[in-house]
């Protein structure tokens, strides 16, 4: 359309360039940035210049080793054991300090297994980043399903001809347009360990046999806990998404499934489900870029604890290029987790690409 | 189908609104607590928890929990500031986000392709991995004040509303929307002589409504719902503070859980209210983003 209209460079360069100028200085730039901080030991003040560091925030972030430990044994060779019975091992630090061992300098032990009476301990440089690395893809991991397959279940069940349906849709949708902080706050109080709603439902409805859980006290459940709230916020915009795409299937190709004699569920994987090709992309995409993003929740209700097991990328980023002005250890972990973003992105594209 | 007799068919009707009413109640049922525990003193707040009175506005019912929020924070000041920054930052976005689609479907130019791809290819990028660069640039790029030139951008409105006024979906929403307008439309004012401004403001600026709508509704949303992170890294002090960063005086060890639902209230009913207004165009601006082009 445009080619048929002459040329006009100068006038269209002036309508788009105070966006294209405002998205190249706050996001393109920034982003090209973070790669440049974190080869380089920026902090956000600091009465010293800025050096060239290579790769070393890389390195202190990411470096892992593994050490298999024996048992610490007696005179005659029997394997010594605590008053409980467990195997006693020499202590990691003994390694990790030990001049001799100067590649596992500084690391700490993230967590170890037992086979037969060797011990494997996995040792991280920085165990915190590997912690959060972990949580936000096992965030990730339990969000995709819970919310895109939640959302398409409200979907279906929305997309019934009833009387009334409209205010269902209303109500279903309403958590999406509260802000997720006003809902991190709420569900503080219903997963109170002390006063929750949660426990005093499910302590009414067991007639008191269920015993009170902190569900965001203990390392167990804190994250669980997040997941389960922030697919409740979030579920009801997939839905809509769902909807106009299930609203694009023509209702002919239901009839004809209707008159050959399809079942609900032979309807559904063989004319619904096909439809539903590009919108399931575009939902899963949307739900992993926001998962992956996960830091208002965790301000919020837990600060990462208890126990890191609820720390994530982002949480991590800010609390090191903000909190402790370490803008260079902040950069690396963005840079970090924007490689995951990109990684994972491109592969959910390949393998939902069209299939010929 | 033809086998469903009319008992039967009511049966099945009943359940059909059984299963929707039961999870209605699941999204519902937390707001409305929140609501109704902002009327009761904290004492029978946490009583009422083991019961159904925790859903229900009975008992000691009154304001004293705004009145005491009130007391605790600044909230008129924080609210202030939230409407400014989201007022003016929407605005400003629909102009300049509209100004560049129409350049990039209507007018003819050398690397138009080429940028215009590049501005999409900036959906991929989270905000949260620019975050801390990001700060760090904002604290020291200049600024023309009052007084002259004013270094670093923290604790201030514009470093909450510039860097959020142009986003790519934003773009994308008005370029899709152009895309299907009739050409013929524009040619005509163009054989007639009209600029491109005098189209844009007369001839396509008058046929967006819709697209108006959705994406002043979503940029809304972004911004007095969902920032969160920007403002607590960049804005300390309370004049500039916006009303989600403010929560932070409600939860410290000691939480007043009364008070806290009232502020929780406060702040989420003037868009519950537009949403339940509002509706089809909340929900129809969610399904735009969700048309693939």
């Amino acid at each position: 359309m445009a080619s048929r209209l002459t040329r006009s460079t100068r006038a269209g360069w002036a309508f788009a360039l105070p966006g294209f100028a405002l998205i190249t200085t706050f996001i393109i730039l920034p982003f090209f940035f973070a790669f440049y901080l974190s080869l380089t030991n920026q902090r956000l003040i600091s009465p010293n210049p800025t050096e060239f560091v290579g790769l070393d925030n890389y390195r202190n972030l990411l470096s892992l080793s593994v050490l298999t430990l024996e048992p610490e044994r007696d005179e005659s060779g029997a394997v010594l054991r605590d008053a409980d019975g467990e195997i006693l091992y020499p202590r990691v630090r003994t390694i990790t300090r030990n001049p001799e061992f100067p590649q596992y300098r500084g690391m700490r032990e993230w967590f170890r297994w037992q086979s037969g009476d060797t011990a494997t301990v996995v040792v991280a440089s920085d165990v915190v980043f590997w912690k959060a690395l972990t949580n936000t893809l096992t965030f990730v991991l339990f969000i995709v399903p819970l919310q895109g397959g939640g959302a398409l279940l409200l979907a279906l069940l929305i997309n019934q001809k009833l009387r009334g349906i409209n205010v269902f849709r209303t109500i279903y949708f309403m958590p999406v347009v509260i802000s997720i902080v006003v809902i991190s706050l709420l569900w503080r109080f219903i997963y109170d360990g002390s006063d929750g709603l949660l426990n005093a439902i499910l302590s009414a409805l067991s007639f008191g046999l269920f015993e009170p859980v902190d569900w965001l006290g203990q390392p167990e459940t804190a994250l669980g806990s997040i997941i389960v709230m922030s697919a409740w916020q979030a579920v009801g915009f997939h839905m809509v998404i769902w909807l106009s795409g299930l609203q694009t299937i023509s209702p002919t190709l239901y009839e004809v499934a209707a008159i050959e004699g399809a079942s609900k569920w032979q309807t559904f994987r063989y004319v619904t489900w096909p439809g539903l090709r590009n919108t399931a992309i575009l939902v899963l995409i949307v739900i992993t870029m926001q998962a992956f993003a996960l830091f208002a929740q965790i301000d919020v209700m837990t600060n990462g604890g208890p126990l890191d097991s609820t720390q994530t990328l982002v949480f991590q980023a800010v609390e090191r290029g903000y909190g402790k002005q370490d803008i260079s250890g902040g950069s690396t972990i963005s840079v970090i987790l924007f490689f995951m973003v990109l990684a994972i992105s491109l592969t959910q594209r390949f393998l939902t690409r069209e299939r010929t | 189908m033809a086998l469903v007799s009319p008992q039967n068919s009511g049966l099945r009707l009943a359940s059909r609104y059984a299963a929707l009413a039961l999870v209605a109640v699941v999204f519902a049922f937390p707001l409305v607590f929140m609501v109704v525990s902002s009327l009761k003193p904290d004492q029978q707040l946490l009583r009422d928890t083991s019961s159904l009175r925790a859903f229900l506005p009975v008992g000691d019912i009154s304001l004293d929990n705004y009145l005491a929020a009130f007391d605790r924070a600044p909230i008129g000041r924080f609210m202030l500031n939230s409407v400014i920054v989201t007022v003016v930052t929407v605005t400003l976005s629909v102009i300049i986000c509209s100004l560049a689609a129409f350049s990039f479907v209507y007018m003819n130019w050398t690397g138009r392709d080429a940028i215009l791809s590049v501005v999409l290819a900036t959906l991929i990028i989270p905000f949260e991995t620019i975050a801390v660069p990001l700060l760090l640039m904002v604290s020291r790029l200049p600024w023309l004040g009052m007084e002259g030139i004013e270094w670093g951008w923290l604790n201030t409105y514009h470093v909450q509303i510039v860097p959020w006024i142009v986003d790519a979906l934003t773009v994308f929403l008005f370029v899709q929307y152009f895309k299907d307008l009739p050409t013929e439309l524009i040619e005509a004012a163009r054989a007639e002589g009209a600029s491109w401004f005098q189209i844009y403001r007369r001839v396509v600026m008058p046929l967006s409504g819709p697209v108006l709508a959705t994406a002043i509704i979503l940029k809304s949303l972004k911004m007095y719902n969902e920032q969160y992170l920007w403002p607590l890294i960049v804005v300390q002090d309370e004049a500039h503070r916006p009303i989600m960063v403010g929560l932070g005086y409600f939860f410290q060890l000691n939480v007043a859980w009364g008070e806290l639902m009232a502020y929780l209230t406060l702040i989420s009913v003037p868009v519950l209210v537009f949403y339940l207004v509002l509706q089809r165009a909340f929900i129809a601006s969610i399904a735009s983003t969700g048309v693939k082009g």
